[in-house]
């Protein structure tokens, strides 16, 4: 059993088999999982806003989808994974307070969108998805098998 | 100045709007000792400004559940803000408001959510009369949105909104009790121009 390594809020992390890869109650925000099957190189962000150019403020590059999976996608390369092999899965992006406040209110949603455009620009194959709806989810990613391990309050766990 | 970033307003006027925290806190806490009819004591608020990145574990575990109330605020700001609690502690105010026994701690039914919201009201509609009074802008609540689910999931909505303006957001940590504590945190999310609108509605340089 290799380690669990956390990935926090506007953070990413790579790794390699038997280590895994875990991020704690996504909200609104998403995660997106990467890896590469053959050299079981995986990688992890969790990306808080969709679009690093709409905002003044983006010194955090793992704050933003465009930026934040570039920068996981370079480090994983750079770990040795394969381009062509890589493939990616994405949970989260879920509106937490239906019909609250403005601003926020499609985040997650956004987020999802420009994570998915991000993949598909660098051509990472999206395998699977568990975004939307209302609730919090903590995933885990598991290098050795590339399951994505999806955890919700009073739900039975899925995986992805 | 007028090109003030979030970030410089915070730290220069950081007493200020930690005083403003206190004084709608206290209000609060006032609003619901009258409504639950008992007395609370309150203690001095902590205001923090905390990175975007740990909010997430600002209250406590980030797996912690926990309940967030959402309004909106609007008029002469806009924005919104927050309430949240501890699981234990908005039992035991339902339990106080639905006068049941207070070991009662079974899911929240539709009746205890919207328990739930009314506090969320009167807790918000305090918080922001105490601003308009020390400002005299109009200020109001919109609705209230109930949510019960992992600290770190409620709390990525204010960490999105502040996130969008710098890397930190302002956090007022309120402790009141009565025989049992209760923890509460207001966070306050205004957008755009509100900011320098309640510092200078306070006669402060923006």
């Amino acid at each position: 059993m290799g380690e669990m390594i956390k990935v926090g809020m506007a953070d990413l992390k790579a790794c390699k088999a038997p280590d895994n890869l875990t991020t704690i109650g996504l909200g609104s925000c998403i995660g997106i999982a990467m890896y590469d099957p053959v050299s079981k190189i995986s990688g992890l962000a969790h990306i808080m806003l969709p679009d690093s150019t709409q905002i003044r403020n983006n010194t955090n590059i793992a704050k933003f989808a465009d930026t934040g999976i570039q920068k996981l996608y370079d480090d994983m390369i750079k770990m040795g994974a394969n381009k062509s092999r890589l493939v990616a899965k994405i949970a989260g992006g879920a509106t937490m307070f239906a019909g609250g406040a403005a601003p926020t209110i499609n985040v997650g949603a956004r987020n999802a969108e420009a994570s998915k455009a991000k993949l598909k620009e660098l051509g990472v194959k999206l395998l699977a998805e568990d975004t939307g709806l209302n609730y919090g989810r903590t995933v885990e990613f598991y290098s050795e098998t590339g399951d994505y391990l999806i955890k919700a309050v009073g739900k039975p766990p899925k995986t992805i | 100045m007028a090109e003030s970033s979030f970030e410089e307003i915070n730290e220069k006027y950081f007493d200020v709007l930690k005083e403003i925290g206190n004084i709608g806190a206290g209000n609060a806490t006032t609003a619901i000792a009258n409504m639950l009819n008992l007395r609370l004591d309150m203690k001095v608020p902590k205001v923090e400004l905390i990175a975007v990145e740990k909010i997430g574990s600002a209250i406590g575990s980030e797996d912690q559940i926990v309940v967030g109330i959402l309004l909106g605020v609007e008029n002469d700001i806009e924005g919104s803000m927050m309430f949240l609690m501890d699981l234990t502690s908005a039992h035991h105010l339902v339990n106080r408001l639905m006068m049941r026994d207070p070991e009662y701690d079974a899911d929240f039914d539709d009746m205890d959510l919207s328990a739930i919201r009314e506090i969320g009201n009167i807790i918000a509609g305090s918080y922001l009369s105490a601003l308009s009074g020390l400002t005299n802008l109009n200020i109001s609540p919109t609705i209230p949105y109930v949510s019960i689910d992992m600290a770190a999931a409620i709390l990525s909505v204010p960490a999105i909104q502040f996130g969008m303006v710098g890397d930190n957001a302002l956090f007022i940590k309120t402790e009141f009790s009565d025989d049992v504590g209760i923890d509460g945190y207001f966070i306050l999310m205004p957008e755009g121009e509100s900011y320098e609108k309640i510092l200078r509605a306070l006669g402060l340089p923006v």
